[in-house]
Parts: structure tokens; C-alpha cells; sequence
């Protein structure tokens, strides 16, 4: 039972966490580059799309889970069980990664940027040889925070059939008064968020080359 | 090679800054041409202006008989390409190794790989750090680093090199060898050189011109010797103030004479070879006058040695005018003080 929704926590966070970086990346870098005196300014653009993400990051995720149950089904087929909480879980996640994908793009140094410029690197060179390098330490720290927001996130997936280690918890440790579940499953939770950290840290200072 | 024509710029905000007000610029080519100025004149600006950083609201940039400030964003790429530029902070990538860094704009001009190797090897050779290829930044000191900003900023082969206080960050050791690198870059490829700097040291190691800026305005400009020997402007004469020999201390010019009877007070400010020619000792020698030497200096500007010297002659009249003429005939800049 304990390794099954170990299993499915798993699932969850890494499937949710892959999707939220492959779309927040680009969102993050668009949010950058669009903001007033960077490579790409687009007021507009730029405004619009700081909105959109703010409010995704604004509403409660056990709200957003249930109002996206028709898109989930449209995606996935389902509404319940564990590849359906991942969608909500990725659209959650999404918004978050993008705002820090923008603040990883800000700490570069724009002496940096602008030496690309007096080079001639048009914006997509600078994009691909500048920006993501540079930043890349401070976004496998952001992917960290955001795989181990997920792990909390994903114990809120039992309201739809998720599973998990948190929905262990919940139904077996707290309505059942199963202590001995309660435990495990937060010492285990305990583990894997500790583990998670550990290896977002030395790879981010595995690519830091300050 | 460089030609700036009305360039004026504004900084928008909530007060309107006059980084630039009607500035006209010729640099030719393959010399080395300094703008110096105090902090807030628009030095950086006007460095800026010349690959379009910023765009300038009025006038037009000349680079290589190419108007760049009319071209679009893919053809200033392209120029952009064949200028150089090197930082106060260097601005290298942090991610990337002295080599690749090296490596960056060749793959921004789409050079192949096997030719880019050579070329940075060739570069990395020149700037005197082949051995630090694959070192990162974070491992270099701070000449090292410019030197690594300075081969990549030849990398393209550019035939300009704009350089934003490149010094400033570096210690007086450090400078004079970066500026050595410079000049012998400048003499080696014929390289257009165009230096911002506050540092009065800089244009007098380095610079064939200079131009002064302050308040957005060019106060005068001209070959280095010239404007630093001659000063016309204002902000000219501060900025010299106690760098050289422009001026005397006032207490010398005061001071009663030791001597009785007949006497001159001079200043004479010798440029290149004449510094060298024992002028004083032939006057001395041939028109039997005492000179006193109550004031004198020497200094170097590029490779011009430049001297000021304050003499008291002491003789009798006629003496006295004969020696006056002999040094004015010696084509030495003579000034009688009293």
C-alpha cells in the first residue's frame, strides 16, 4: 500500500514537474524578455501575460483542480485517478516555474546581455547562448522549489482520486486513526523532500561556475 | 573611420537628462582616440552611439563609409559584427570557459567550428593566456579577465575597438600592462581604437587624440599633445589641474628674486625631440647668463616626452634679450612670465 502511493506521488510530481518546466520555460523567458529595456520589449505583451499568470498562481489549488475538470477530461479522458491529477497539478505549476524562470533571467548581469549586443547576437542567439546558460543555476534551483511544492501539492490529489502519499495519510492515518501510517508516510514524505533539495542543490552547484 | 554627425540624445524620465547635445566627431582611422570627461559628461552614451546601444534621437553614425543608424536590425547585426567592444566589469559569461568565451562571437558570426578553434587558439595566444583556455572567469584576476575580453573582442577581425573604461576596474599595475596590449594591438592590425575613460593617465599612455566631453558637448578635441600642452577650454584646464605641467605654483612667481640687477622669469615647455637637446646649456654657455631652475617636469604622453621648465635668467640687459631670442628661435613654446 505504502510503495504503491509512494509510486503514484512520484508519478505525479515528476510527470507535473516535466510538463511545468517544458511550458514555463518559455512563458518565463517571454516574461523577461518582453519586460521594458530588455532584448525584446513588448509592453503590451509583456502585461498581459504578467496578468494571466498571476491570476493562475492566485487561485487555491484544490479549486483550480476541481474547475479543470472538464479540460482534464478532455486531455487524459478522466476526471479521477492519478494521470488526472496531473494535469491540474502541471497547470498550477506552470505559472509559478514562468515567474521564476523571469527571476532567474533578471539576476543576470545586463552588462552581460549587452556585450552579446555589441557583438551582433540577434535576440534568439542571445536567448539560446546567453540567457539559459547564464541562468541555468538558478533554475535548477527554481525546479527544485517547484518539484517540492508539488510533492506538498500532490497530497491534495486524493479529492479526485489521485493517490499518494499524501492521500495515505489523509484517509488512512487521519480518518482511520492509523497512526502507524500517519508516520510512515510523513517520514517518507520527510525523505523524499529532503533527497529532492539535496539533489537540486548540488546540481545547481555542479553548473555555477562563480 | 568613425564619423559622428549631430548626434544628440535624451534620456526620458521623470527629469529629462541631455546625455548628448549636438555632437560632431571624426576618428580616423587606425589611430587611437580617447574621450575623456568627468563622470555624467555622456561618455558612455556617445561610446554607445557608435554601435547603436543607444539609439541617438538626432544625428548620424558613420563607421567604415556605412551609415549605421539608418540600417535594419539584421544589417547593424552584421556591422555590429566588425566593431569590437571591451567593459569596465568585462561582462564575460560566467558559463563558459576563457575559450569559449573567446568562441562566442565566432559562433555568433556563424564561423565553423575547426576554423573557430584556431582562431581562438591564435587569440588566446596573442592575449598571452593560452594557458588559462579552460579555466572560468570566476578563476581569472581582473587584467585576465580583460584580456579575455579583449581576444574575444578581436575574434571577428573588427575594425574598430570601442573600449568603456576598460581600465577603471583594474589596478595601476594591471592598467599600464592592458594599455601596453592595446596600443601594440593598435600598431600590429591598424586597429581604430576609441577609448572613453576619466582617466587622465589613460589618454597620455595611449591616445593620438583626445576629445573632452562635459555636459553632453565636445569642448575641444585635437591630437593629444596639443590639447594637453594648449588647453582652450575650461573644462579642459580643470581637468589638467595638477596633472600637468600646465600650471606653476603660484608661491614661485611671487617670491622676491634672489639676485640684484636685471632679470627674466620664463616658462618653456618643450614636446618630443627638443626635450632630449641640451638647449638650456647652450644659452647658459654662449650668452653668459645665470639660469636658475625653480620649477621643472617631465612627462611622457603616448610615446612624446613632453617638458615644462621655469627659469630665472640673471645678467645684464642686452645679455638677457639675446637669450631670450636665441630660445625662441629653438622652437620651444617660451612664455616670459616676468
Amino acid at each position: 500500500m505504502l510503495q504503491q502511493a509512494f509510486i503514484e506521488t512520484l508519478t505525479m510530481v515528476g510527470a507535473s514537474t516535466a510538463i511545468a518546466a517544458v511550458c514555463g520555460l518559455p512563458l518565463g523567458l517571454i516574461l523577461a524578455c518582453t519586460a521594458s529595456g530588455h532584448i525584446l520589449e513588448q509592453p503590451v505583451i509583456n502585461r498581459i501575460l504578467g496578468a494571466v499568470i498571476n491570476v493562475g498562481r492566485s487561485i487555491p489549488f484544490i479549486i483550480l483542480m476541481v474547475a479543470v475538470i472538464p479540460f482534464t477530461r478532455f486531455v487524459v479522458g478522466t476526471s479521477i485517478g492519478t494521470t488526472a491529477a496531473i494535469v491540474p497539478l502541471s497547470i498550477a505549476a506552470i505559472p509559478f516555474v514562468a515567474r521564476l524562470v523571469e527571476s532567474a533571467v533578471f539576476e543576470i548581469d545586463r552588462g552581460v546581455i549587452e556585450a552579446a549586443q555589441s557583438m551582433g547576437s540577434s535576440p534568439w542567439q542571445i536567448i539560446w547562448k546567453v540567457l539559459i546558460p547564464e541562468a541555468r543555476p538558478a533554475l535548477v534551483l527554481g525546479l527544485t522549489i517547484t518539484t517540492v511544492n508539488l510533492v506538498g501539492y500532490s497530497a491534495m490529489a486524493g479529492a479526485i482520486g489521485g493517490g499518494g502519499l499524501g492521500d495515505l495519510a489523509i484517509r488512512y492515518g487521519y480518518q482511520r486513526f492509523r497512526a502507524d501510517v500517519m508516520l510512515q508516510t510523513v517520514v517518507l514524505l520527510v525523505i523524499l523532500v529532503q533527497a529532492l533539495q539535496t539533489l537540486g542543490d548540488w546540481a545547481s552547484r555542479k553548473l555555477s561556475r562563480r | 573611420m568613425i564619423q559622428l554627425k549631430g548626434i544628440s540624445k535624451t534620456f526620458s524620465g521623470a527629469k529629462a537628462v541631455h546625455a548628448l547635445n549636438n555632437v560632431h566627431l571624426h576618428i580616423p582611422a587606425g589611430k587611437i582616440f580617447g574621450i575623456i570627461g568627468p563622470s555624467g559628461a555622456g561618455k558612455s552614451t556617445l561610446l554607445r552611439c557608435i554601435n547603436l546601444l543607444e539609439t541617438p534621437d538626432q544625428g548620424e553614425v558613420w563607421v567604415d563609409n556605412v551609415r549605421l543608424d539608418t540600417l535594419s536590425p539584421k544589417e547593424l547585426r552584421r556591422a555590429r559584427q566588425k566593431m569590437g567592444m571591451i567593459f569596465q566589469h568585462f561582462n564575460l559569461l560566467s558559463s563558459r570557459t576563457v575559450a569559449e568565451n573567446v568562441a562566442f562571437p565566432l559562433e555568433i558570426a556563424k564561423v565553423d567550428p575547426a576554423q573557430r578553434r584556431l582562431a581562438v587558439a591564435e587569440l588566446l595566444e596573442l592575449v598571452g593566456l593560452s594557458d588559462k583556455a579552460n579555466a572560468y572567469p570566476a578563476q581569472l584576476s581582473g587584467g585576465q579577465k580583460q584580456r579575455v575580453g579583449i581576444a574575444r573582442a578581436l575574434a571577428n577581425k573588427p575594425r574598430v575597438l570601442l573600449c568603456d573604461e576598460a581600465t577603471s576596474a583594474l589596478d595601476p599595475e594591471t592598467t599600464k600592462s592592458v594599455l601596453q596590449l592595446l596600443k601594440s594591438i593598435n600598431e600590429q592590425f591598424n586597429l581604430t581604437i576609441v577609448v572613453i575613460t576619466h582617466e587622465m593617465s589613460v589618454i597620455q599612455e595611449i591616445c593620438d587624440l583626445v576629445a573632452v566631453l562635459e555636459h553632453g558637448t565636445v569642448q575641444e578635441w585635437g591630437p593629444v599633445v596639443e590639447v594637453f600642452t594648449r588647453p582652450q577650454a575650461q573644462a579642459t584646464k580643470r581637468m589638467l589641474r595638477g596633472t600637468f605641467a600646465a600650471n606653476i605654483p603660484p608661491e614661485l612667481l611671487d617670491r622676491p628674486s634672489q639676485s640684484r640687477g636685471p632679470r627674466r622669469l620664463l616658462k618653456l615647455s618643450f614636446v618630443g625631440d627638443r626635450a632630449h637637446q641640451p638647449i638650456i646649456s647652450h644659452m647658459v654657455q654662449n650668452y653668459k647668463v645665470d639660469a636658475n631652475i625653480l620649477f621643472g617636469r617631465i612627462d611622457q604622453m603616448k610615446d612624446l616626452p613632453f617638458g615644462m621648465l621655469v627659469l630665472e635668467l640673471v645678467g645684464d640687459e642686452e645679455r638677457l634679450s639675446q637669450a631670450v631670442s636665441f630660445l625662441e628661435s629653438q622652437q620651444v613654446e617660451l612664455e616670459v612670465l616676468a
